[in-house]
């Protein structure tokens, strides 16, 4: 698409435009004080699907393990294609390369059995669970961290949002009444100034529009520069190549939306690293649903998991002087039958892992209250049971990492969890 | 005295955009033209020379074969030797399932284009989202679109019943949830691979998302029980040719097949009912149930009011929706009509936000754009977020207005429209435009905005980002 006049706009500049001129819509309440020094920066990686937490972290110590997983289990370490080392218990999956040196400097804590409040096997509702923080699923349209931020001290409130989903719409855990950005990356041209004012104008009677326009001027300056290789790529089918294809496709296949996911990584990670960036962030990733030919050393799942692990490897180099404030919790729905299915794969199930990974994170541990995977210890003698509550994790990093008041965690943010208490010790005391 | 929206509800929200001279067609009897598009035989896609699931997953198959025998003879050799042969031999897939998927989605836009039953169309677009198949996963890349064309299009005027048994068989259904290969534990091919200590068993994956999204709803009442039971009577639901379990190769290629080896024996109780018929029969007995239960009908009836009418739909209106289905035991075109019959859907122009495929289909319908060939005509598709037959999930694509009106996105409409403006130029009459697209929700305030515009290229950006414009 060709254009006569490339007349590129300083979206920041127009902004200011705009409420200079009082122009309505883009009226906003964004604040541009001058930052503070070394704010908190919280990432929820939200792993769409239900991760198997057995394949992620394998218990090859456990008695009953080897047996129920078949050709899926991950041998002890050492043993070729062997887990990765923890604890002399746990290993984590042979994908984890970047996570596992990240164990090595105390900066990862690894969850091996926790779930939400959810004990039904819907993805979809799982993942309502999962997001808004209440356990009857559809009970609210508005996401947990959305409530956190509502709630986030006004000292650490000094992005003009303080909060960012990497996607072009807003995933429900950062829906709600605080003011939030998406952001996507874009191959599309700019428009001149005038055009974008006059749409301005007309969205000023339309408060959806209005906003939305205004969230989007706020947040499209400084990132235009990105680069737009990461958008339009070969859109071929990403994953879940199964059958006689196997592991080579799979790599290959999905190495080239990995990187376009990568490359996003790095300029999500690239505003996070801003004095005036946003508090939290959310990634989405997908693909964890592996009922079939789901691997186990090698293969599918592995593949996956490893993609993920690069990207939190830029993650953490992006955010360089961040990292150190940095918390990222990665969890999934529920998790997976403790058993292989027929098909190579497994089933929707219960407990999962989780993860807390950064450099405010007390790591170097694995927190566990392992139930075992015998028969008489699997929740309905079928799925791990999960003996950590989710947002037990969620509130207790909230508050000590982003300072919210236990009253408003317990009142607005997680209303039904009392019997999910905080957890002492999740993050480094030296915090600020 | 209140304006008349009819003809651009109908036109809008039931078809897939105004073309020009559509509303006139319209005139006064908006429900007349829905009626009218409601009777005689489903409308196919126009010839295209498109192919049939079975031959494309022939080839698909012979290249799976190729590639097993390729990876079986370079087991014994370095892995330098064998990197650069396999990561071509590997791109084989794609390369032949890409074209055809780009085909696919090119014939059906072109179609959406141009048909004179637009609201038939978005019926079709409605059900292969309720049925969901996503090409991210590449066994299905090829065949997502003769899932549409074979097991939906020929039903979307007949009914449920018949619409769910011919896509929980077809072949690209069975791929995505897995159930090809899905083994009953005492089925004769487990208790022969057990003896050879290999171990069978059942995928849950099909049988779970019929009942929680293909008929009954999450809520129903069902249990995990039911779920295994039921995944133990689709057991057998498989195909022919290379996709059978073990070494199985019978069969017509890509065709469905039952293969009674795979089955589980016995008697099976799903949702409170026992079924006790042999093989095949036993599948097709408990789909008919599920397709006649009352919680089918408030499911069906609540995404179908969501589509038509508003995110919430008003109670009353699911409910008529629900009766119509079960008093006609699921005959389509009558729940159809009772999405219109009430008043709901003419009282609330404008109630739903479009989705990017609504916005790109009333784009290319309203200003009657060609679609080139090449894979450069659907991008915008991918650009503006929703990728065609690419939901991610078995669960399809979200119908609300949260999913879809993110500041990220609406930005991409803008610099898509803005776009798209610049490269027409003045080429369009846009100030006739406006009506002739919009009807009676064309706004003053944008009939304004675009008699004020500086060039007939930012009138039509206006036109295309106009708040009435995102809705429908």
């Amino acid at each position: 698409m060709n254009r006569d006049q490339p007349a590129p706009i300083n979206r920041r500049a127009l902004l200011k435009l705009g409420l200079a001129a009082g122009g309505a819509a883009l009226a906003t309440r964004y604040s541009f004080a001058a930052p503070a020094a070394s704010p908190s920066r919280f990432v929820f990686i939200i792993m769409r699907g239900a991760l198997d937490g057995l394949s992620a972290v394998p218990p090859y110590a456990d008695p009953d393990y080897a047996r129920l997983r078949g050709e899926l289990a991950i041998a002890a370490p050492g043993a070729g294609d062997g887990a990765l080392a923890l604890d002399g218990y746990f290993g984590l999956n042979p994908g984890l390369t970047f996570m596992h040196e990240a164990y090595g400097a105390h900066e990862l804590l690894v969850l091996p059995a926790v779930a939400t409040g959810y004990r039904e096997r819907s993805h979809f509702d799982g993942q309502d669970v999962l997001e808004s923080g209440i356990t009857q699923p559809h009970a609210t349209q508005s996401g947990w961290l959305n409530r956190a931020l509502v709630n986030l001290p006004a000292a650490r409130h000094r992005g003009r949002e303080s909060g960012v989903a990497l996607a072009q719409n807003v995933p429900l855990v950062l829906r709600g009444s605080a003011e939030v950005a998406s952001w996507s990356p874009s191959v599309l041209p700019d428009l001149d100034d005038d055009t974008m004012r006059r749409i301005a104008d007309r969205y000023a009677s339309d408060p959806l529009l209005a906003r939305r326009l205004a969230e989007a001027l706020a947040t499209g300056g400084e990132v235009d520069q990105s680069p737009a290789q990461a958008m339009g790529g070969d859109a071929a089918g990403a994953a879940g190549a199964g059958g006689a294809v196997g592991n080579a496709a799979m790599t290959a296949v999905v190495r080239s939306t990995a990187g376009r996911y990568i490359e996003t990584v790095r300029t999500a990670a690239g505003f996070l690293r801003r004095d005036d960036g946003p508090a939290v962030a959310v990634f989405d990733t997908t693909g964890w649903d592996t009922h079939f030919n789901e691997g186990g050393a090698q293969g599918q799942l592995r593949t996956r998991l490893a993609v993920l692990d690069q990207s939190l490897s830029t993650l953490k180099e992006t955010l360089g002087d961040v990292w150190p404030r940095t918390v990222v919790l990665l969890a999934t729905e529920f998790g997976r039958t403790a058993a292989a299915n027929g098909t190579r794969g497994t089933d929707h199930g219960t407990g999962s892992a989780a993860f807390l990974l950064g450099g405010a994170v007390a790591g170097g541990r694995v927190l566990a209250d392992w139930p075992g995977l015998s028969a008489r210890n699997l929740y309905q003698q079928r799925d791990l049971k999960p003996t950590l509550d989710l947002r037990s994790v969620m509130k207790s990093v909230l508050h000590e990492h982003l300072q919210i008041a236990s009253g408003a965690l317990d009142r607005d943010v997680f209303p039904d969890s009392s019997a999910a208490p905080y957890v002492a010790g999740l993050l480094r005391n030296n915090e600020a | 005295m209140s304006l008349d929206y009819s003809a651009a509800v109908a036109a809008n929200r039931f078809g897939l955009g105004a073309r020009p001279g559509e509303l006139d067609l319209i005139g006064a009897d908006a429900r007349g033209w829905l009626e009218g598009q409601l009777r005689g035989t489903a409308p196919s896609l126009p010839a295209t020379g498109l192919r049939s699931t079975a031959d494309i997953l022939t080839d698909a198959a012979a290249i799976r074969q190729q590639l097993l025998a390729q990876r079986r003879a370079a087991a014994g050799k370095p892995a330098a030797a064998e990197s650069t042969e396999a990561l071509a031999a590997v791109m084989r897939l794609p390369q032949l399932l890409r074209p055809i998927y780009i085909a696919e989605v090119q014939a059906r836009l072109r179609n959406a284009v141009a048909t004179e039953r637009p609201w038939v169309e978005r019926l079709v677009y409605f059900w292969s989202n309720h049925f969901a198949v996503s090409v991210d996963k590449l066994a299905v890349l090829g065949v997502a679109g003769s899932l549409e064309r074979e097991a939906i299009r020929p039903h979307v005027l007949g009914n449920f019943r018949e619409l769910l048994l011919a896509v929980e068989q077809h072949p690209a259904m069975l791929l995505y949830l897995d159930n090809q290969r899905s083994v009953g534990p005492n089925s004769v091919l487990a208790q022969r691979a057990a003896r050879r200590e290999r171990r069978l068993g059942l995928n849950e994956n099909l049988a779970r998302e019929i009942l929680e999204l293909h008929t009954l709803g999450v809520d129903a009442g069902y249990t995990q029980a039911d779920v295994t039971s039921f995944a133990k009577v689709l057991t057998g639901w498989s195909l022919g040719g290379g996709y059978g379990a073990g070494k199985m190769q019978d069969g017509a290629s890509g065709l469905f097949l039952f293969r009674p080896a795979l089955h589980e024996p016995g008697a099976q109780t799903v949702f409170h009912h026992r079924y006790d018929q042999p093989e095949q029969a036993q599948g097709r007995a408990v789909l008919t149930d599920l397709a006649l239960a009352p919680a089918t009908a408030r499911h069906i009836a609540t995404k179908l009011a969501r589509h038509f009418i508003a995110d919430d739909p008003p109670p009353a209106a699911v409910a008529r929706v629900a009766q119509a289905f079960q008093r006609s035991g699921g005959d389509l075109p009558q729940v159809y009509r009772a999405l219109f019959e009430g008043g709901e859907a003419w009282q609330t122009p404008l109630a739903k936000y479009k989705t990017p495929q609504d916005y790109l289909l009333s784009i290319y319908r309203g200003l009657q754009l060609p679609v080139a060939d090449g894979p450069k005509s659907i991008a915008a598709f991918d650009v503006l977020g929703q990728r065609q037959f690419a939901p991610g999930s078995p669960a399809g694509w979200a119908d609300r207005s949260d999913d879809w009106d993110g500041a990220s996105a609406l930005m991409k409409r803008i610099e898509f429209a803005d776009a798209l403006a610049q490269r027409l130029g003045g080429t369009r009459a846009v100030a006739e435009l406006g009506p002739q697209l919009l009807g009676a929700t064309y706004s003053d305030e944008t009939r304004v905005s675009l008699q004020r515009a500086a060039s007939d290229g930012q009138a039509l950006t206006l036109l295309l980002t106009a708040p009435e414009f995102l809705r429908r």
